[in-house]
């Protein structure tokens, strides 16, 4: 079923892409094949191997229980709001954050979890930015 | 002999103290990366290489320390598949077959040194068998026109499914999937946008340093947290490793099984689509058939743990051949070493040879000096890279986390990159979990762009007319091989893949 579904999606991709293909505007100044042409062969494979995988499909793969999906996604959450806090919180603080929360959902105990994130996160500053001079993003205290 | 002197040049690029440092470092974070099940080497080159880009290091350093860790993976990987019986990459999951059983003897320590030697043996002839062949490759590279060099495309991936997935289709999918992200951004021929919805962040393209680092890197972290597998595998068993020499006898035993896999090994790695993984399957396979008498092979064989670590190491070299002299890679770790030419604004294939020699003898000379210190780490040091094993992925993942930001991050400072990244991780979970291949994926982000400019040029030089894509002998023999290579493995594929990947477990999207 699993396999089913990814084929339909990937048929509804390829359908996307041809007309994102189609809509691109062709310059006047064009070569022979123009910038059209490769996009729809890729879409011609994308859409006939989409089409095998829900003709054909595998046995069902082994998906998580629920909670575990929730995990997944929370930590996706995580990483975003990492993403969008860095350049506000600065290096330091952001990724003692990230870490500390991904090391507690791996099994951490609360202390060690702590640990291992601001472990992480000033090893990482000190070697990577004190040491090879790599720029890390500033936060309001500079690091 | 033109071959001694390029090399001795080579020896003088790569005999600085710079450059042998990062080889020494590279070998000691390859031997670790191997060893530790969940890093493997295209993850681990993966996530070193915004690093040694942003570090500002030339191409030479960077090859050098990127090549040297994916020697050292190769060496890396054996460690837990004997102590542990799990493999620390998928190329080692060959040698769990004798080197637990040996371990299990209390012969932890010789299956260590002997599958260390192996190591080396295979990886060294196949640095010879890289200087021998690449350059004849390389010859017959140069007689290549757009239209041939379309063929090779589309032959490297057409074939890279052949062995690496147990789904043609999926990996045709993972192709075009690949090939179509590439094609997002400004096209290089007409200069008009493509597929990027007005968002100016996307006109340059997808940089597919991001891509890689989010399937390959991001996507372990989150199969980690799916399974909330946190522990270190060593726990709760007792690792003692004991005598560290092998004696001589098991040597000499073993010599010719090491010759024979070397070779081997060597060609499974030049073949398109092929790869270490297969290296050391063949190599195993083959060995158990010719000198298996007495059907020791299984129960701890020393010759079983040979076979399999002479053959990766042999695999592992041959594979940058293709790389170097075509610039299409037939693995996934070595199309994570093109990603770093690439970014470093080098052109792989036949120009390379000639254009930039220093870069070709340098980072060959460093596979020798690599190899070297990789011998000596793997025999005395073991001992250590066996503690590393200790470490608990609960520790680990959010570390390996961090400095894939970090690497992205430090190329471009933007919050934009990052999001992609997290964005390509999850796809990279989804995917695993569907057992669609992500190398096949990387290769097209990577290649696309080359791929579609050959098709545009050879076309357009004959005025429009398509057929010009198989006029010419050399490209109608690429595109037999390449239908041979695609069709081939739905016809016979199946056993072969069924005992290979009876082993596996999700890493297998990843394999190399």
């Amino acid at each position: 079923m699993s396999d089913r579904i990814f084929g339909v999606v990937g048929i509804l991709l390829a359908i996307g892409y041809v007309f994102a293909a189609l809509a691109i505007e062709e310059s006047f100044l064009s070569d022979a094949v123009g910038p059209k042409a490769f996009p729809l062969i890729i879409a011609a494979i994308l859409g006939l191997s989409s089409l095998v995988i829900v003709l054909r499909p595998d046995a069902e793969p082994h998906w998580p229980a629920l909670g575990r999906l929730v995990e997944v996604f929370a930590s996706v959450v995580v990483l975003i709001l990492y993403a969008e806090m860095l350049p506000v919180a600065g290096f330091v603080v952001a990724t003692a954050f990230a870490a500390a929360y991904l090391a507690w959902r791996l099994g951490s105990a609360p202390l060690e979890a702590v640990l291992v994130g601001v472990g992480t996160s000033v090893g990482i500053y000190v070697i990577f930015h004190l040491v090879l001079g790599l720029s890390l993003a500033r936060g309001p205290w500079g690091f | 002999m033109e071959m001694f002197g390029n090399l001795a040049d080579g020896f003088a690029i790569a005999l600085t103290w710079q450059n042998l440092l990062l080889a020494l470092l590279g070998c000691f974070l390859g031997t670790i990366m191997g060893a530790l099940p969940g890093l493997g080497p295209s993850n681990g080159v993966a996530i070193l290489i915004p690093l040694a880009f942003t570090m500002g290091l030339g191409a030479t350093p960077s090859l050098i320390l990127l090549t040297s860790v994916y020697y050292g993976a190769m060496y890396g990987g054996r460690i837990s598949s004997i102590l542990l019986n799990i493999p620390g990459d998928e190329p080692a999951m060959m040698t769990c077959l004798d080197g637990h059983p040996m371990a299990k003897k209390g012969l932890a320590g010789e299956a260590l040194s002997l599958s260390g030697i192996a190591s080396f043996v295979g990886a060294f002839f196949a640095t010879w068998g890289l200087i021998l062949l690449a350059p004849q490759l390389v010859k017959i590279a140069l007689l290549f026109g757009p239209a041939e060099y379309f063929a090779l495309f589309a032959l490297a991936f057409m074939t890279l499914g052949g062995v690496s997935s147990t789904n043609q289709a999926k990996s045709a999918f993972a192709a075009a999937l690949g090939l179509g992200l590439a094609t997002i951004g400004v096209d290089t021929q007409t200069g008009v946008p493509r597929f990027t919805f007005g968002e100016v962040h996307l006109y340059d393209g997808l940089d597919f340093l991001v891509a890689i680092v989010g399937l390959f890197a991001l996507s372990e972290v989150f199969i980690f947290l799916e399974n909330r597998h946190g522990g270190s595998d060593a726990e709760g068993k007792k690792i003692t490793v004991g005598k560290l020499y092998p004696p001589m006898s098991m040597i000499k035993q073993t010599a010719p099984t090491m010759l024979r896999t070397s070779f081997l090994g060597f060609l499974a790695g030049v073949l398109p689509g092929a790869g270490a993984s297969l290296g050391s399957f063949i190599s195993y396979s083959m060995e158990k058939r010719l000198v298996d008498k007495e059907g020791t092979f299984g129960t701890g064989d020393p010759r079983g743990v040979a076979a399999p670590e002479a053959g990766n190491n042999a695999a592992a070299g041959g594979a940058l051949v293709p790389m170097l002299a075509l610039g299409v890679p037939g693995s996934g770790t070595t199309a994570v070493l093109l990603a770093v030419l690439l970014a470093l604004n080098i052109t792989p294939g036949p120009l390379l040879f000639t254009q930039n020699p220093d870069v070709v003898w340098g980072l060959i000379a460093a596979l020798f000096i690599a190899n070297f210190m990789l011998l000596a780490m793997n025999i005395p040091m073991v001992g250590l890279f066996t503690r590393v094993l200790m470490i608990p992925s609960r520790i680990l993942m959010p570390i390996v986390a961090m400095v894939s930001f970090v690497g992205i991050y430090g190329i471009s400072g933007s919050t934009f990159d990052l999001l992609v990244m997290i964005g390509f991780g999850v796809m990279g979970w989804v995917l695993r979990k569907l057992d669609v291949p992500l190398v096949p994926i990387i290769l097209g982000t990577l290649l696309g762009n080359a791929m579609e400019n050959n098709l545009r040029r050879a076309v357009t030089i004959d005025n429009g007319d398509w057929w010009t894509l198989v006029d010419s002998p050399l490209s109608i023999g690429l595109w037999a091989i390449a239908i041979i290579g695609f069709v081939l493995p739905l016809i016979i594929g199946a056993r072969v893949k069924a005992k290979m990947h009876a082993r596996r477990d999700e890493e297998g999207s990843i394999s190399d």
